[in-house]
């Protein structure tokens, strides 16, 4: 996991005031900018974007709520399990649940992700056991869940690497002409990589069906948007030659909602959309990162006020589609699931050495076997005393 | 996990970054008997990372805190001890030390199992040896407490492993034996015979590693043999597994390589920490940002202290202390407000000069812990009398150790009054973020020409460092000249 300190990744810029006016700069309310989707006001107030109608049953908008609060708990429970010493290390999306749910929920069966090390939201929504999450952070597997069967790729933690992967791909499913649309994800500080200007300059010369979603969370570890790009991230795609849109990422409705119609428009041809969702890590970069010392205390304050959760919570108590028994339940799973994880975690077996040798290839080589062979004589000569 | 023995949990210091091998407490959140839940925050913890808090593992009664706020501590290292209530294991965490098996990583546990190598960095220390899988249990506890070496144990004969064995409960006092990894803990004994526990204090940082290969190392490690005290004869100095087999054998020979250090002879190694570790870092900060210009003044202040003399009789500063340190603060206030520039900072981030305007005048003063400078806010609008009791005040606080953060925090300008130490001068470092500090040396009677003939005068030396990006030699100039015109002729200060 070392990887993690040498990324770059970079995430959200705060829209610099002078070029472009972020939602809600220097105030609780974000005022709605032209550019930005929202269908889900800070305050919890339901509004209409012309392009973007969601139908949307009130079970599902219960559901969403669900993750949300579930994947938030993950999330502190992982955070407390590695300042015990159970995990190595652990990234949290604290802040970011609404724009990996709603991104998540809008994938369909057949469609491929490809996540950073970060969409532990998304894996929820693609039927991910938090657990096989939790042994990749604690270090006693490389992730424990079939990328296939999931539509979920494994974690990747060079920045941007998965971007070429994805647009790969999905040039693969366009050569099957399949109907299937491939998700990437990528932060801000990622789109100062190489290979995410490449894929994205593959993925719009073959009309490959892939979406970018960047989850700008303003800070590509401790670097600040604005040192990273002089113009809103979801303007640079128009230079690629597709269409770029910014999402309020903290509104789970206006992120799903413009998911859908990207992922659709890739699964008819109509080739790769970035999507910008505009939001903010409100908690460390990983947990060995401390953000006191490179942003104010007021920033995060702000941002409190643009809680994902919070606002979904008042929209329905509000609109009645909830009550005071559902946000209770909701809470006493989530504490089920925090047990389960916590007590799953600790309790992970160790990996044998000769694990490693295990996922190489689908089938053994001899050339492998032999070296396995040599591995375990080695480690074996450790036992003796005498060698 | 291993079974537990009873339902006392300890909480060992986790790596809370990547590959970091210590952390200082700063403060515990929670007491001996307090009552604590899964993830409570049970201290903060500051690594060379992040100040962190770390949640509890357990939910119980604290049964004990192994180590008091502002200790180093080894990761790994039991930090505190839980009584969970339970007979038998606790979910999650991992257990109690237990004879024949600490938990440590790699190593075999009682029942069999090898402890994960999870949440721990790679350490510097090459402290622990891992316990081989057969033959006796011996463990070593390379990072527990009182760590002893059994002379008895050495060269005995037996087939157990020939190295470190430890007896927990024994006190008996460390010894050294050169080439033992557990002579570096035995070594900060020495030193620090009345100290707690070993593992607070930090491990020694020794030269550079020595050359060996990986198999070679581990071979070694596991032995309990420490590389740095081994001769290399292989190619570039390399160590090989022969010159450690060597080095065993002679280890194990009778007798010789066992001294003792006594308490309070050799070298003695403090723990960078506290104000010590602060002050540190404040004066590299200041130095190698600010480039120090300093100059010097010396002064007839007869005047003064004459004028000192009546002063103090007057009924406003009945009951205040008029101290010639009062005189320097009062004219570098008038100076500071005739040279607005000098009470100012550098601000790199946003590419400006902050010129303050109101002063907050910091006083450099030496207290047991070492080195705090409080400020007094806004003294420019002070009447003499109000700086003299503000100035007693600050100094007596520092001394008795009870500044408060915010007194230490927006000074603008510093005096340093060296010469209460009898010296004269200095060249002073900025305190970090300001530009100007002034030293002001002892009061001497000197021979001084005064009036065309030789006097006994009494003179002082002012000594003045400036940040020479802020302040050009023509303003430190005339600011140091004009603290010095009012120190020598106090009368000139109605002129200001």
């Amino acid at each position: 996991m070392t990887a993690l300190r040498h990324e770059t990744d970079a995430d959200i810029g705060d829209a610099t005031e002078v070029v472009d006016p972020v939602p809600g700069a220097g105030a609780p309310h974000l005022p709605q900018q032209p550019d930005l989707v929202q269908l889900l006001t800070p305050e919890g107030e339901r509004v209409e974007h012309p392009e973007y109608p969601l139908d949307i049953s009130d079970d599902e908008l219960r559901g969403l709520y669900r993750d949300l609060a579930l994947v938030r708990r993950w999330d502190v429970e992982a955070t407390a399990l590695q300042r015990q010493g159970e995990l190595g290390i652990w990234a949290s999306l604290l802040g970011q649940e609404a724009a990996q749910v709603g991104a998540g929920r809008a994938l369909q069966d057949g469609d491929m992700a490809f996540p950073t090390y970060r969409e532990h939201g998304v894996a929820w929504a693609r039927g991910v056991d938090p657990l096989h999450v939790m042994s990749l952070f604690r270090g006693v597997d490389n992730g424990g869940w079939n990328p296939v069967e999931r539509g979920f790729n494994l974690y990747t933690i060079v920045i941007g690497a998965q971007c070429l992967h994805a647009t790969g791909y999905a040039m693969g499913v366009q050569r099957d002409g399949a109907e299937n649309a491939v998700l990437a994800f990528l932060g801000d500080g990622a789109t100062s990589q190489g290979e995410v200007n490449e894929a994205m300059i593959f993925a719009a010369s073959f009309s490959a069906p892939v979406v970018f979603f960047c989850q700008n969370n303003q800070y590509a570890i401790s670097v600040p948007l604005e040192r990273q790009s002089k113009v809103p991230l979801y303007q640079r795609a128009a230079g690629f030659g597709f269409p770029g849109v910014r999402v309020d990422g903290n509104d789970v409705l206006a992120v799903l909602a413009v998911t859908r119609n990207a992922l659709r428009a890739a699964r008819e041809g109509q080739g790769p959309t970035f999507i910008e969702a505009f939001t903010y890590r409100m908690g460390a970069h990983t947990t060995s990162d401390d953000p006191t010392r490179y942003r104010l205390a007021d920033e995060v304050e702000q941002w409190k006020l643009r809680d994902p959760i919070a606002r979904l919570k008042a929209y329905l108590s509000r609109s009645g589609l909830a009550d005071a028994a559902f946000f209770d339940g909701v809470e006493a799973e989530a504490d089920q699931l925090a047990a389960r994880i916590r007590s799953g975690t600790v309790d992970m077996p160790d990996p044998r050495p000769t694990d490693m040798f295990d996922a190489v290839y689908a089938e053994q080589t001899p050339h492998l076997a032999a070296q396995r062979a040599a591995f375990e004589a080695y480690q074996a000569s450790f036992e003796g005393g005498e060698h | 996990m291993t079974q537990a023995t009873g339902a006392l949990r300890q909480f060992k210091l986790p790596d809370v970054g990547e590959g970091l091998t210590e952390g200082e407490i700063l403060q515990w959140l929670v007491a001996v008997g307090d009552t604590v839940a899964v993830n409570q925050p049970l201290c903060e913890v500051e690594t060379a990372k992040a100040a962190v808090e770390l949640p509890s593992p357990y939910a119980g009664r604290v049964v004990e805190l192994l180590f008091d706020a502002g200790t180093m501590v080894d990761v790994g290292t039991p930090i505190i001890t839980i009584d969970t209530g339970e007979g038998s294991e606790a979910p999650g965490g991992d257990p109690a030390p237990e004879p024949g098996g600490t938990g440590l990583i790699g190593e075999t546990n009682a029942n069999g199992r090898t402890a994960v190598l999870v949440g721990y960095g790679p350490r510097n220390t090459e402290a622990r040896r891992r316990p081989r899988r057969t033959g006796d249990a011996v463990a070593a506890r390379a990072t527990s407490p009182q760590p002893v070496l059994p002379e008895a144990d050495y060269g005995s004969g037996t087939d157990r492993p020939p190295l470190l064995t430890t007896a927990p409960d024994a006190r008996t006092k460390p010894v050294r034996h050169g080439g033992l990894e557990v002579g570096r803990q035995a070594e900060a004994h020495a030193v620090r015979d009345d100290a707690a526990p070993a593992a607070a204090v930090t491990p020694g940082r020794r030269g550079p590693r020595p050359l060996a290969k990986p198999p070679v190392r581990k071979y070694a490690k596991d032995c309990g043999v420490d590389l740095t005290q081994v001769a290399g004869t292989g190619p570039n100095g390399t160590i090989t597994r022969a010159d450690v087999d060597a080095f065993r054998t002679a280890a194990a020979a009778p007798a010789p390589a066992l001294a003792v250090v006594p308490a309070g002879q050799g070298e003695q190694r403090i723990p960078i920490k506290g104000v010590r570790k602060h002050t540190a870092a404040a004066m590299v900060a200041s130095a190698f940002t600010a480039p120090h210009v300093t100059e010097f003044l010396t002064v007839d202040v007869t005047r003064m202290m004459k004028l000192r003399r009546r002063l103090a009789e007057r009924p406003e500063l009945a009951g205040v202390k008029v101290s010639p340190l009062l005189f320097v603060a009062k004219a570098l206030l008038l100076a500071a407000a005739r040279h607005p520039m000098v009470n100012s900072s550098w601000d790199e981030g946003s590419q400006e000069i902050v010129v303050h305007g109101q002063v907050n005048l910091g006083i450099a003063a030496a207290t047991p812990r070492g080195l705090v400078v409080p400020n007094i806010k806004d003294a420019g609008r002070l009447s003499l009398a109000e700086l003299a009791g503000a100035l007693a005040e600050l100094t007596e606080t520092a001394r008795a150790g009870r500044t408060a953060p915010a007194d230490m925090t927006g000074g603008t300008i510093t005096i340093t009054n060296v010469g209460v130490f009898g010296v004269d001068t200095g060249t002073p470092i900025l305190n970090p973020g300001e530009s100007a500090i002034l030293a002001f040396g002892a009061i001497r009677e000197m021979p001084w020409v005064h009036k065309g003939k030789v006097k006994p005068r009494q003179v002082t030396q002012l000594a003045l460092s400036f940040d020479h990006r802020i302040i050009d030699g023509e303003l430190g100039s005339r600011f140091l000249a004009d603290v010095g015109a009012l120190l020598a002729d106090p009368g000139a200060a109605l002129a200001f």
